[in-house]
């Protein structure tokens, strides 16, 4: 059992800001493109995370041209370049799955926490 | 078979590759293994290596094959098994093998005993069907037809039935090499692998490729 937790521990990353459900964070995803990479960003909601340790997974749901879009991420992939906190969000539950039934401009806004 | 090595079964997690894709994989720690006897076609008539794995107490071992070990000058060993090699030239009474045998990527067939699941009726058993638990049914989960009537009048042989399933031999073919770490003698094999946590295991070359 413990050399199944050094292999996931090798690959956990520290360099992850924290963030929870309703934060706004912008994720730099690097995208291949042949033999190219670049840098595509995906700014959202926190939705949700999931799991823990290496498997640990987050949701982030963004309203594009008037379509909800959710992306799940694995919170420890390579793929990411970084994660930016934008907007820290007030909420009172860790699943913000109500926010998929909200339309037009309610279906972005979550309280800022202001400290 | 090219080479093979025995191992035991750690678990599963799941490693990210060179894409940033998430790989399933299978930890096992493989050898360090030792041949005990070497079998050629002079004096055996055909070609294998005798292998053995995990180091015990002398007091484990009967005295026959106290001997045994000791005729190759080794320490007792918990698990010996034959391998029958197309070339064993490379290898003497004594030698080691260890995980770096296998590298990333390479294809090979792992072996173990599935995991037992007691006495089951069909449908876990065979995955036959249920039939429908309401509506005044009385037949849920038992065993349908046991054949024709009165021509054969008999029920054939190797009809599905309930019984004892699992811990039995099993070997998924095919699977790819994702890493292995000759320090810590572990290979990571991609998906999952026949048996419980501990369980002992036989990695060889696969034969599909």
């Amino acid at each position: 059992m413990d050399i199944i937790r050094a292999i996931e521990a090798e690959q956990l990353r520290s360099d992850i800001p924290n963030f929870g459900p309703g934060d706004t964070v912008k994720v730099h995803v690097k995208v291949k493109e042949g033999n190219r990479e670049r840098i595509q960003v995906f700014e959202g909601i926190v939705l949700k995370r999931q799991n823990g340790g290496l498997r640990e997974t987050f949701t982030v749901r963004k309203i594009a041209y008037g379509v909800g879009v959710e992306r799940t991420f694995p919170v420890h992939s390579p793929m990411i370049d970084k994660i930016e906190v934008v907007r820290r969000g007030k909420v009172r539950r860790a699943k913000l799955y109500y926010l998929r039934k909200r339309v037009g401009k309610a279906a972005t806004k979550v309280k800022e926490i202001m400290d | 078979m090219k080479k093979a090595i025995l191992g035991r079964k750690l678990g599963m997690t799941q490693i990210f590759d060179e894409n940033g894709r998430v790989i399933p994989v299978t930890v096992i720690k493989a050898g360090p293994c030792f041949v005990v006897q070497k079998k050629t076609v002079d004096t055996d008539g055909y070609n294998s290596i005798q292998v053995g794995f995990e180091e015990i107490r002398e007091k484990l071992v009967n005295k026959p094959m106290k001997g045994h070990f000791e005729k190759a000058n080794l320490k007792p060993l918990r698990f010996v098994k034959e391998f029958r090699l197309e070339d064993v030239s490379a290898y003497e009474v004594g030698s080691e093998i260890k995980a770096d045998v296998f590298a990333a990527g390479d294809k090979v067939d792992v072996t173990g005993t599935s995991k037992g699941k007691g006495f089951q009726g069909v449908i876990k058993r065979w995955n036959a069907n249920r039939g429908p638990m309401s509506h005044g049914s009385k037949y849920h989960r038992a065993v349908g037809s046991m054949g024709a009537s009165s021509d054969p009048s008999r029920t054939f042989k190797g009809k599905k039935m309930p019984g004892h399933m699992g811990a039995r031999k099993s070997t998924m073919l095919n699977l790819q090499v994702v890493k292995v770490d000759a320090e810590r003698n572990l290979i990571l094999v991609k998906g999952a692998v026949p048996g419980p946590k501990k369980g002992l295991v036989i990695i060889r070359d696969s034969v599909k490729a």
